[in-house]
């Protein structure tokens, strides 16, 4: 078998996340798809797996144009994906999860699934058990099961996006070798996705690398067990020079004068029923990004909330523009220009049962009489504006978490003094997250602070100009994010200070 | 969706629990003895056959109807006053004050019902105010609040009555009579109805409801009952939205406390308030948020209320006969209205795309 995608184009409102891209896959080849975040790689295997259509182009599975309409007649012909997070269904045990989608008879043939359940688990030396139940088992596991599956139903090319993010060393050797038997023994089109070059240099035998949604090259991989620290070095660097266009170093921020200081904060203590935030010191300019990196409820949900009378602060001060603002109401922050926005879009900040006229009535109308018509179109110019798909009259809970999300940077201030931003792009895909990149970069031109929490490593890396690194209640400054690799930043989260 | 909401299926929906609290009243009638028609039939009559039977409904559905509005602000801003009996009762006690002292001369009669009146809203307002400034400021739920505010006025009425107010050579029932000059002025001697009283429920029900849908109040009032953290952030001052919800209700309740002294018992009593404010939380629950039905349900309710004190005499049925018809006909339409929900949120995740989540219907009764 053997696919080629030719001049395949895919635009989100005004980002063009593939754009005119053709590329052929070989059977019984390990082809890396190779980019940063946004570049279109999850977008292009997208397409190809038939989770969304293209705008234009064709996909061609042995010379034949296809096209899919769903998953499932991706996996009709012989084209399945794994997902990031392996769509299986926890209350079943593994050999339930295997079963289903098998094009059977009404009843499956239990003891003929479980033969070739674990005949296919021990050809790829994977440790999966009948029934174990999927809710308890490891990512890993999982993704051997979902791997399983898919060729069991008859695929004969596997799309993996980002498999090696949350398994350990030893499980993504016993992954990388399955996977190459695959290819290189079954003839099986395996494809990565990765923004991780030592997986794709260890792995694939070609690399393709997109770069803001083009096909920008492709690389020959040495072959498995090339140790030479030279020549590994010399593809890392094409592929970096590929990827990012220049060796600029991986994140290229424009240059912002950072001018005077926004918000500073002094000896700040704060506490919650679960942690304590002791001795907390930050002066923020204007126009600077700071990320703040950590696990979930580390304290940087509270910091952000008391800096902007959210919360309120046990002791120390914060000064806004120079100006004394502890435990200040929300209200009065709002009124010098400082905006939060919560992770929980319809819990803390978007009103469900109000129209998307309503949301924009309450911040912008200054009249105590309401001018309904002029509101509506008003708004219908405002979701233009900010592409969201969505009509002035839906109301605020039938758009999808990326809408919202735009709907949000559509109701802030034009040009707010600092925006405090709780996982601004939680469970948007990649083009959506950029977006709202693109549109907060813009305001922090004009000025604009930005204080963001993220869950993403690369995210926080790739636009913080500092970061600041909570683990339960201590805080940690990465104050040189150029010369911080991920590695570093997860070994700080988990709470191994002394590392770095 | 549509089809439950709009057009055959909402009337469906309205007419079908009535029939069918009907028909369990009739059952409850016939268990005691007695024709369901004939109860049907004195009610009726109690209700409408005259114009002073008529004027009886109308001098309960005057304060009914304010109070029920009143409430429609506080549920709009997602808070269950149930301290409004105590806000109508505080209008009372507020308004008797004036009524006791003043003596204006004949050509300042207007002024005095004025002021009276007045004295009556500042009574409501001030119950519903201490309320919100326990809600808002101490954290202390408007449910509680209100049901030790209720209780306050409550003794309070009693103490006036068997002290300050206690009338020579009465009992301690009722406060003395008011004069004539402290009363709404009746429309007629065939129409004992206060007109004053009747154009301010017909302004109240009007331009409450339109305020709110058009000025940026009601649409705070919305947010902030829809999702009180939500309308923080967006900038909404909820606090005072919330507070202002209580003091508007406050003010109706007021005036319909006036009403009770200063027109239907001419005197003040421990009792003047009358479970009006509860019933007015039934109206308001029955209309679902629509604030035209609100006036009609009122209606409704006055006229079962007032026509079944004929019930004793005519049948020597108690009346509250027409309290327990009345109670069937509120928990058989919640419970249609919750089978309705239960429909509509079947027929949404049949029908919708699973990546929109479904809405449940918030009515703002929630929250």
């Amino acid at each position: 078998m053997e696919i080629e995608l030719r001049n395949i184009h895919k635009r989100f409102g005004s980002v063009h996340a593939n754009n005119d891209i053709s590329v052929v896959f070989p059977a019984g080849r390990i082809t890396g798809i190779l980019g940063e975040n946004g570049a279109g790689k999850s977008t292009l295997m997208k397409i190809l797996s038939g989770y969304q259509p293209a705008d234009n182009g064709d996909i061609l599975v042995d010379g034949r144009p296809s096209r899919f309409g769903s998953p499932e007649d991706a996996i009709q012909e012989g084209i399945g994906m794994l997902q990031q997070d392996p769509l299986d269904v926890g209350a079943f045990t593994t050999l339930e999860n295997f079963v289903y989608g098998r094009p059977e008879r009404v009843l499956p043939d239990w003891p003929a699934a479980r033969k070739d359940l674990e005949e296919a688990s021990a050809h790829l030396g994977f440790e999966l058990e009948a029934e174990a139940p999927v809710e308890r088992m490891s990512i890993a596991l999982r993704q051997q099961l979902e791997i399983v599956r898919l060729l069991a139903l008859g695929v004969k090319a596997l799309i993996l996006d980002e498999p090696t993010t949350g398994i350990s060393a030893e499980q993504k050797q016993t992954l990388f070798a399955a996977l190459q038997q695959l290819a290189h023994r079954d003839g099986v089109i395996i494809l990565l996705v990765s923004h991780k070059l030592e997986d794709v240099i260890t792995l694939c035998d070609k690399v393709v690398v997109l770069r803001d949604g083009r096909r920008i090259g492709e690389e020959d991989m040495p072959a498995p067990g090339e140790t030479d620290p030279a020549t590994l070095e010399s593809i890392k660097s094409q592929l970096v020079h590929l990827m990012f266009g220049q060796e600029l170093g991986p994140h290229v921020r424009l240059e912002v004068p950072l001018e005077k200081v926004v918000l500073k904060l002094e000896n700040l203590n704060l506490r919650d029923r679960r942690l304590q935030i002791e001795d907390l010191n930050l002066s923020l300019r204007q126009g600077e990004v700071v990320g703040l990196a950590g696990l979930d409820n580390s304290g940087q949900g509270l910091t952000m909330r008391a800096i902007c009378g959210l919360e309120s602060v046990s002791s120390g001060r914060v000064l806004l523009e120079g100006q004394e603002m502890t435990n200040r109401s929300y209200r009065s922050f709002l009124h010098r220009g400082v905006v939060f926005g919560a992770a929980g879009r319809l819990e803390e900040g978007l009103i469900a049962g109000l129209t998307l006229t309503e949301h924009m009535a309450l911040v912008r109308s200054e009249r105590a009489v309401l001018d309904w018509p002029a509101l509506e179109s008003y708004t219908r110019e405002s979701l233009k504006h900010y592409d969201v798909r969505g009509e002035a009259e839906d109301r605020i809970e039938q758009l999808s978490g990326g809408n919202q999300q735009r709907v949000l940077m559509a109701l802030l201030p034009a040009n707010p003094l600092l925006l405090i931003l709780e996982q601004p792009t939680r469970g948007l895909d990649v083009e959506s997250a950029r977006w709202i990149w693109q549109q907060l970069l813009e305001r922090r031109e004009g000025g604009t602070a930005i204080l963001f929490s993220s869950a993403e490593l690369d995210e926080l890396v790739a636009y913080s100009d500092r970061i600041l690194v909570f683990y339960a209640g201590r805080v940690h400054e990465v104050s040189d994010v150029a010369a911080t690799t991920i590695d570093e930043l997860g070994y700080l989260i988990g709470g191994e200070f002394r590392q770095v | 969706m549509r089809n439950l909401t709009s057009g055959p299926g909402r009337l469906a929906f309205v007419l079908l629990p009535v029939l069918l609290s009907l028909l369990l009243a009739a059952l409850l009638v016939l268990a005691v003895g007695r024709e369901p028609q004939e109860v049907l039939e004195k009610i009726w009559q109690g209700a409408f056959r005259n114009t002073r039977s008529f004027a009886g409904v109308l001098n309960f559905w005057i304060p009914l109807t304010l109070a029920s509005v009143g409430l429609f602000v506080t549920f709009r801003a997602g808070l269950w006053n149930i301290g409004i009996e105590g806000q109508i009762l505080a209008g009372a006690i507020f308004a008797s004050a004036g009524a006791l002292t003043f003596d204006f001369p004949p050509e300042l009669a207007p002024l005095q019902l004025l002021l009276q009146i007045l004295l009556g809203v500042l009574g409501g307002m001030v119950w519903a105010g201490i309320t919100g400034a326990l809600k808002i400021w101490l954290g202390v739920n408007e449910i509680f609040g209100g049901m030790a505010l209720n209780a306050l006025a409550g003794v309070w009425g009693i103490y006036l009555i068997s002290g300050p107010w206690y009338p020579e050579g009465g009992s301690a029932q009722q406060s003395r009579p008011f004069l004539e000059n402290a009363l709404y002025p009746a429309l007629s001697r065939e129409w004992p109805v206060g007109l004053l009283a009747i154009a301010m429920t017909a302004v109240a029900m009007v331009l409450v409801p339109l305020i709110m849908a058009r000025t940026r109040w009601g649409l705070q009032l919305k947010a902030t009952g829809s999702n009180p953290r939500s309308a923080l952030l967006l900038g909404v001052p909820t606090s005072r939205v919330a507070m202002s919800a209580f003091l508007v209700c406050g003010v109706l309740a007021g005036i319909a406390g006036s009403y009770r002294v200063m027109f239907t018992y001419g005197s003040f009593r421990p009792l003047v308030a009358g479970g009006i404010g509860f019933l007015g939380l039934l109206v308001v629950l029955l209309s679902t948020m629509k604030p035209l039905w609100i006036p009609m349900i009122a209606f409704v309710f006055s006229a079962i209320l007032a026509g079944s004190t004929r019930l004793r005499v005519s049948l020597q049925l108690d009346s509250s006969l027409a309290g327990v018809l009345q109670g069937t006909l509120v928990l058989v339409f919640i419970l249609f209205q919750g089978l309705r929900q239960r429909l509509e949120a079947r027929r949404d995740d049949l029908s919708t795309d699973a990546s929109q989540p479904s809405a449940s219907s918030q009515s703002g009764l929630t929250g």
